[in-house]
């Protein structure tokens, strides 16, 4: 069984975040967890890959597969790195649980040629119909926490990244929308169906900055 | 001046004929030191465990810390105690006998067998005292690469150590890039801090202080500074532990005694502990080697070799590192280890960083803590694993 069929039943969003990865890149995923999607793409890629995982037994589980990786997390850790450092720099499903998601994402657009994020979408119908008809704070399947023990305190619906994206100068070059079981929405949707529709969100971005952004 | 092996007893005894292997070098092949001066002939006692595989690709290197010796992983000569490392290093542990060689050697300016300041000056056939010249972290490093070009080894797959051993862990790395496959700097830094040199001071001037020191004469004279080097050993265990380890321990317990005594007896249990620590460290240490190994901490500073770019001692290195600190150690505080980290990755190094979580503090590295001993174990596997190491 190779890595992406272990990977398909449970996060089939990493293997969409994979196809934006060019072979033979250099990649920094932040929040690695236990470096799944970091030996997919050293595997099946060629990537020369890094990590940054907050968990101790996630670095474990890292180091033992012979993943570079360093305890840390987006907050602390990514001012440390040079600019330009990689070609990708990946945050998936972790953005907002950051303190400083706006600080957060210029690092990536900083530190990498192109940044892969992926954001969990507070717009989905489900999540509206819970605050609009029940007067709760929503708790679906990828939103799964209360809001009192919840990791995530920086909601953001998918119009809201991409006005973030705008805000802090960056061009969305790729991005896809993914239902509850991780299938792309159809590209005919537009993005005002996608805030309502998707579950997720993955984009791939680079910063304007950059005069020579083309292909990396 | 006497029969000078009737004098030596203990550690001193070891370094004229220690119970180990040992790599004798005449006066043909010096070892060139930092401070310029030549030292020859050298003795390098080492102990190895396992067997090296026909590629001679299966080598670690394990590199010891101020107070430590080549004696990992079998009982000491000394004292009997099982070796400092046993933890780690044997038959199904991190550093695994059945598959790795493991070399250990005694740094250069120890007791344990290499040549150091109580080894016989040939000069005055007296032991060399304060004559012997100021020892480097690098100059140990240089003289265990003699080492293991007398072992046939050309890269080893690991070099590891904690505290002064992950000062030569780094220097090896920085010095040697291509004969180091994987490099595992644990609970150390780059530079040895300024309350740190302070700390190393207190234990100099005790040594100092004892009128049995006689100016570092005292092998010479028939005297032992064994009180000055039991202060000396007593302040820095302190700096081993943290606040709550320690109150974890010893709390405010007395020792053996139902009240206080209204004397300066050992009262509480924590003076009695350091009291023993103090007591057994003067059996197997020799008072002027610890003035030497201090020194050589003192004076590291990896990025002072490199005109003060931490980042240009890395440059373009393809050594695999794993950096390791523990949450407690307040000698080498986590933020040292980052910033050999930050270096690295600077350096465009493969790096790896664990924070182990304890309360142990700096001996940690020593301890059995199952998270450090499962990170260890997964990093050698893996460098073994790249290397095409069974």
């Amino acid at each position: 069984m190779t890595v992406a069929q272990t990977l398909a039943s449970s996060r089939v969003d990493l293997l969409r975040v994979a196809e934006l990865v060019a072979p033979a890149s250099k990649v920094l995923d932040v929040g690695c967890g236990d470096g799944e999607l970091l030996r997919l793409l050293a595997e099946e890629r060629s990537v020369d890959g890094r990590g940054v995982e907050l968990s101790q037994q996630g670095v474990n589980d890292c180091v033992a597969k012979g993943l570079s990786v360093i305890q840390g997390d987006a907050d602390a850790d990514l001012a440390d790195y040079p600019d330009d450092a990689f070609d990708y720099v990946i945050l998936s499903q972790t953005l907002q649980a950051t303190r400083q998601p706006r600080v957060v994402l210029e690092h990536l657009l900083r530190i990498g040629r192109r940044a892969i994020v992926s954001v969990p979408n507070f717009g989905h119908w489900r999540v509206r119909a819970q605050v609009a008809f029940l007067g709760r704070m929503p708790v679906t399947n990828s939103l799964p926490h209360s809001w009192y023990d919840t990791p995530n305190i920086h909601f953001c619906t998918i119009a809201d990244f991409i006005a973030l994206a705008r805000e802090v100068g960056a061009t969305i070059d790729k991005s896809v929308a993914l239902n509850a079981r991780g299938r792309p929405l159809h590209p005919v949707f537009s993005q005002w169906a996608w805030n309502l529709l998707g579950d997720q969100a993955i984009f791939l971005l680079h910063s304007k900055r950059r005069a020579d952004a083309g292909g990396c | 001046m006497g029969d000078i092996g009737a004098l030596l007893n203990g550690a001193a005894a070891q370094s004229v004929s220690p119970d180990s292997l040992t790599l004798r070098l005449g006066p043909g092949s010096p070892l060139r030191m930092d401070s310029g001066a030549s030292l020859a002939p050298l003795t390098i006692a080492y102990q190895t465990y396992g067997a090296l595989n026909a590629a001679k690709s299966n080598a670690l290197l394990i590199c010891h810390a101020l107070s430590g010796d080549q004696h990992v992983a079998n009982p000491h000569p000394l004292t009997g105690r099982p070796g400092w490392w046993d933890t780690m290093v044997g038959p199904g542990r991190p550093f695994d006998t059945d598959r790795f060689f493991v070399i250990c050697s005694n740094v250069i300016g120890g007791c344990m067998g290499s040549t150091g300041p109580a080894s016989i000056n040939p000069e005055t056939h007296e032991p060399y005292g304060l004559d012997f010249p100021i020892v480097t972290v690098a100059d140990m490093v240089r003289a265990q690469a003699l080492l293991i070009d007398h072992l046939g080894i050309d890269t080893l797959l690991c070099v590891a150590g904690g505290s002064m051993g992950g000062m030569q862990v780094l220097q090896w790395a920085a010095t040697y890039p291509d004969r180091v496959f994987a490099a595992l700097p644990i609970a150390t830094a780059t530079r040895h801090s300024s309350q740190n040199i302070a700390f190393h001071e207190v234990g100099r001037q005790a040594i100092m202080a004892d009128p049995d020191w006689r100016g570092g004469r005292y092998l010479v004279e028939g005297t032992r500074p064994g009180k000055g080097l039991a202060v000396a050993r007593m302040a820095a265990h302190i700096t081993y532990l943290s606040d709550s380890a320690l109150h974890r321990k010893f709390g405010r317990n007395l020792q053996d005694r139902a009240a206080r005594t209204f004397s300066f007896d050992a009262d509480f249990q924590v003076e009695s502990y350091l009291r023993h620590q103090g007591a057994i460290f003067v059996e197997r240490f020799d008072p002027n080697s610890y003035l030497y190994m201090t020194r050589a901490m003192d004076y590291f500073d990896l990025a002072a070799d490199y005109g003060g770019s931490l980042a240009g001692a890395f440059k373009g290195t393809r050594t695999r590192f794993c950096v390791v600190s523990f949450t407690s150690d307040w000698l080498f505080p986590t933020s040292d280890s980052r910033a050999i980290v930050r270096a690295l990755n600077a350096g465009g190094a493969s790096v790896s960083f664990v924070e182990i979580e304890t309360d142990r503090g700096h001996d940690a590295f020593l301890l059995d803590v199952p998270d450090f001993i499962d990170t260890t174990k997964g990093f050698i596997d893996a460098a073994a694993r790249a290397r095409g190491v069974d």
